[in-house]
């Protein structure tokens, strides 16, 4: 049985804050940051939006673009590290506003930034062994970076949505590969507000090993290399690492061009590499082939090679938001009306 | 049914009264009626209140055997009645009172209306005002009470054309008539500019657009007309008493620029008492915003739907044209108490009549009129006084 | 705690549910058992759908002084919003500069966080509409 792609949606919040108007009120050298990150803003969450309102925005355009009936959908995963709740569900929630209640299992993920790609193999597994038809697997995020903190410059929001079945695939996926260890370079205790990192520790042993063992591993299993693939998506915590990765495996600039998101939008964490295959599939086109790895810090990897079908020919894209028109509606922001915005200010408890 | 007057009238001081609690509020106003009627306690029936929010405004319910207590009438054990429909609770206790009398089940009933809104702060008070909006369906999603007034503005403005200057001449005109009330809270003229120029609270309306938060209460004594002489040689009579209620939600009409609720109970009015629109010298009507008096004259027929913001601004509603409105300053600068304003209405509209409103004394007034309203248009009462 | 009161309209204020009276076609929002035309004659005909989600502005307004709950978004736009089916309700537009709204402008639902009751507290979602 064929496994892949259905449908999928996107979802980017509108406010936008540079890395210049963050490095401005803490000292450090913006110009520099934007630089050395490669990334020249970054998606901020409206006080209203959260992991649930962004995972039901993708959602439901992803719903829009397709005839599937929610009452059809088997099973629901929401990946995150931003879920509102530490205690009560985001899928739940996610699962009402489709209309896909009640008969169907439900569960939140919380496996770093490859919590969403985790799902997308776990659909895979439940509808590729008959159990279900169809499997929807989220990843979002609204993530935090302490104020002042290099992460400040690059934690921000957003989230794709994924259908996942065997009929009507208009991307299938012809294998998946996950390379994992324990590699604690990013993490957050309960009840702690921000994350914490080992520095350049994230980067080598961490990042880089990671990326690249997956990606091999992916390609050895499938007997491909990295000229088979169209396009290529890479967890994108930045705009350097993924663009250096692709060029550490062979991978070339215009390959990776559509599935980088990261220097416009910022990190989005769960919500990565949904967004950027989101972003390749707005513009591909039958035959195309898709490598794509998700990262997790302490988490590893999750490679996918994905061949996009005839199906994708007669699809409902413009029943939903692109990427690219998302990362076109923007509003900027000031620091001031950031830190508002994301709680960074110490409100008096109780209100009036 | 029999014939009902009202023979006695008290009033407070509105505004923010730092040194007097809910319940002195209410003995002071209910003492001062039944003083003004010659009354000794045995001879009150009843007692009716009407008070939209005590509960949450001063964290006490049972307000109505709490007022009958601090007036004395505890011994008495008169039958006493808390009556709430948010801003029209105090013309529905006058109406409970009046139907009381009128079926013959009481001879004399004193009917008080209190409110106490500055124990806590504008915000919750607020809060407190918005709860007669339907919570569920608008409050929920952000709406307040000013906010749905103002989108009521908006729609005036769209459909009819009026102006923001015509609907600010509503407060200009209210704030001329307070200044000439020595109970008001703002007895104050201000000018079209101070109008305008307010901070916004939900665009259009600004600060002066909007009736204050006042602390306050007021009484009446109603009797039947037959014992009435009794008591006063200038009784005021009750030409008529109607009530009408429409749905919640303000989003539930047809057409936001009429409230339905004050058309059919002025309607209802006029047919009781057996008058015309013209035979009425002045009206007390519930202008908690500016644009609900534009709304409330025009939906009484007294002028055309969409005319009402010239004819004000035109001077047609100030004291002195053939049709005096808010002679007592009206809600923006008597004061809103919510559960007084009611019956403060009908204590001007008994003074006009007895002819001892002072300064802002309606030559020959004769009849006249007070419509209250709840909510957003969900309730309205108009009552139809005369000389009698 | 207002957790279960909440909860028992979830499905009309995520989904936008609406009834139509079987026996005359009047479109109530939120749903109602009885059709306020035909009274009991839509006793048990009351059918329950979701509202396309689309409508257009009947009058708005941009509301300055907040509830203590809206404080963070204050100044935000409220509208009266006529839907496609014809009924009316009351919800915030967002992503929209409050000069550019007017009356007449179509716009679209979509979910946000329409409250909570304090940080520790039970999150509401519901619908706020933005323009297309």
């Amino acid at each position: 049985m064929d496994v892949g792609i259905v449908s999928y949606g996107a979802y980017i919040p509108r406010f936008r804050i540079t890395p210049q108007d963050i490095g401005r009120v803490w000292g450090s050298d913006g110009d520099a940051m934007s630089k050395g990150l490669m990334i020249y803003s970054k998606s901020v969450p409206a006080p209203d939006e959260d992991v649930v309102t962004i995972s039901v925005e993708a959602a439901r355009s992803m719903m829009r673009r397709c005839d599937v009936s929610p009452k059809d959908i088997g099973a629901l995963y929401v990946g995150s590290e931003s879920h509102p709740y530490a205690v009560k569900p985001t899928g739940t929630i996610v699962a009402e506003a489709i209309g896909a209640s009640p008969n169907l299992t439900v569960a939140d993920l919380e496996f770093a930034c490859k919590a969403g790609t985790a799902g997308i193999q776990m659909c895979m597994g439940l509808v590729g062994s008959g159990m279900i038809k169809y499997g929807v697997a989220i990843g979002a995020d609204t993530s935090q970076g302490a104020p002042g903190d290099p992460l400040e410059f690059s934690a921000s929001a957003g989230g794709g949505a994924y259908l996942i079945g065997s009929e009507k695939v208009i991307a299938k996926i012809n294998g998946t590969y996950s390379y994992t260890t324990d590699t604690p370079d990013f993490w957050r205790r309960e009840g702690e507000p921000y994350p914490s990192h080992g520095g350049r520790f994230t980067g080598e042993p961490a990042y880089f090993k990671h990326v690249t063992s997956c990606a091999k591993g992916t390609m050895d299993r499938m007997g491909t290399k990295p000229t088979d693939y169209t396009h290529a998506v890479f967890h994108q915590p930045n705009g350097k690492f993924p663009t250096r990765v692709a060029k550490m495996l062979g991978f070339s600039d215009e390959q990776i061009k559509l599935g980088l998101l990261t220097p416009y939008i910022g990190n989005t964490y769960s919500g990565a590499v949904p967004l950027g295959l989101a972003s390749v599939l707005d513009h591909a086109r039958p035959g195309d082939r898709i490598f794509a790895v998700a990262y997790g810090s302490g988490a590893g990897c999750d490679g996918f090679d994905i061949t996009v079908t005839d199906e994708i020919a007669s699809y409902r894209r413009d029943a939903g938001p692109t990427v690219a028109q998302m990362i076109e509606r923007k509003k900027m922001i000031d620091y001031a009306t950031y830190a508002k915005y994301r709680g960074k200010i110490r409100m008096k408890e109780g209100g009036q | 049914m029999r014939e009902v007057a009202v023979i006695g009238i008290g009033i407070t001081k509105f505004g923010e009264l730092w040194e007097t609690g809910f319940r002195e509020m209410g003995m002071q106003a209910g003492l001062a009626a039944v003083q003004d009627a010659k009354l000794t306690a045995e001879e009150i029936d009843a007692l009716y209140v009407g008070n939209m929010s005590a509960g949450r405004f001063i964290e006490q319910e049972h307000v109505a055997a709490l007022i009958a207590d601090y007036s004395g009438m505890a011994r008495d054990h008169i039958p006493a009645t808390r009556v709430e429909a948010a801003g029209a609770s105090g013309g529905l206790a006058i109406r409970q009172a009046y139907l009381a009398i009128a079926s013959g089940q009481h001879d004399i009933v004193v009917v008080g209306g209190a409110e106490k809104m500055t124990d806590i702060s504008d915000t919750i008070s607020n809060e407190i005002q918005s709860s007669a909006a339907d919570q569920q369906w608008e409050c929920v999603f952000g709406a307040t009470f000013p906010a749905l007034h103002a989108m009521i503005a908006r729609r005036h403005m769209f459909q009819y054309g009026t102006t923001r200057e015509q609907i600010a001449s509503v407060a200009v005109k209210n704030h001329k008539h307070g200044a000439l009330n020595p109970n008001a809270q703002f007895q104050k003229e201000i000018e079209m500019g101070t109008v305008l120029k307010s901070g916004m609270v939900a665009d259009p309306l600004g600060v002066f657009d909007c009736a204050p938060n006042s602390d306050g209460a007021a009484a009446v004594v109603l009797c039947s007309m037959d014992k009435a002489r009794k008591y006063t040689d200038a009784p005021v009579k009750v030409l008529a008493s109607a009530q009408a209620s429409d749905s919640l939600a303000l989003h539930s009409r047809a057409d936001i620029c009429t409230f339905e609720a004050t058309r059919v109970a002025a309607d209802r009015a006029f047919a009781q008492a057996k008058l015309e629109r013209k035979d009425i010298q002045l009206a007390e009507v519930h202008d908690n915003f500016t644009i609900s008096e534009l709304l409330a004259v025009e939906d009484m027929g007294f002028f055309p739907k969409g005319q009402a913001g010239k004819a004000t601004m035109d001077g047609q509603t100030t004291i002195g044209a053939k049709l005096a409105v808010n002679t007592s300053g009206g809600l923006k600068a008597r004061g809103d108490p919510i559960g007084a304003t009611g019956v403060a209405q009908i204590v001007e509209l008994v003074q006009q009549l007895r002819g001892t409103a002072g300064r802002r004394q309606v030559d020959g007034a004769k009849y006249a009129l007070a419509q209250n309203v709840g909510g957003t248009g969900a309730t309205a009462v108009v009552h139809i006084l005369g000389v009698a | 705690m207002t957790t279960a009161r909440f909860w028992r309209d979830n499905q009309t204020r995520y989904n936008l549910m609406a009834t139509r009276c079987g026996n005359c076609g009047k479109v109530t929002f939120p749903p109602r058992n009885v059709c306020p035309v035909c009274h009991r004659k839509s006793m048990g005909k009351m059918k329950r759908f979701q509202l396309n989600g689309e409508g257009e502005v009947y009058s708005f307004t941009v509301v300055h002084e907040a509830p203590s709950a809206f404080e963070m978004q204050k100044p935000y736009v409220l509208a009266m919003i006529r839907m496609d089916e014809g009924v009316m309700l009351t919800a915030q537009l967002i992503d929209v500069e409050a000069a550019d709204v007017k009356i007449g402008m179509k716009v679209k639902a979509t979910i946000r966080k329409i409250g909570e009751e304090g940080p520790g507290g039970i999150i509401h979602y519901g619908y706020k509409f933005t323009p297309f």
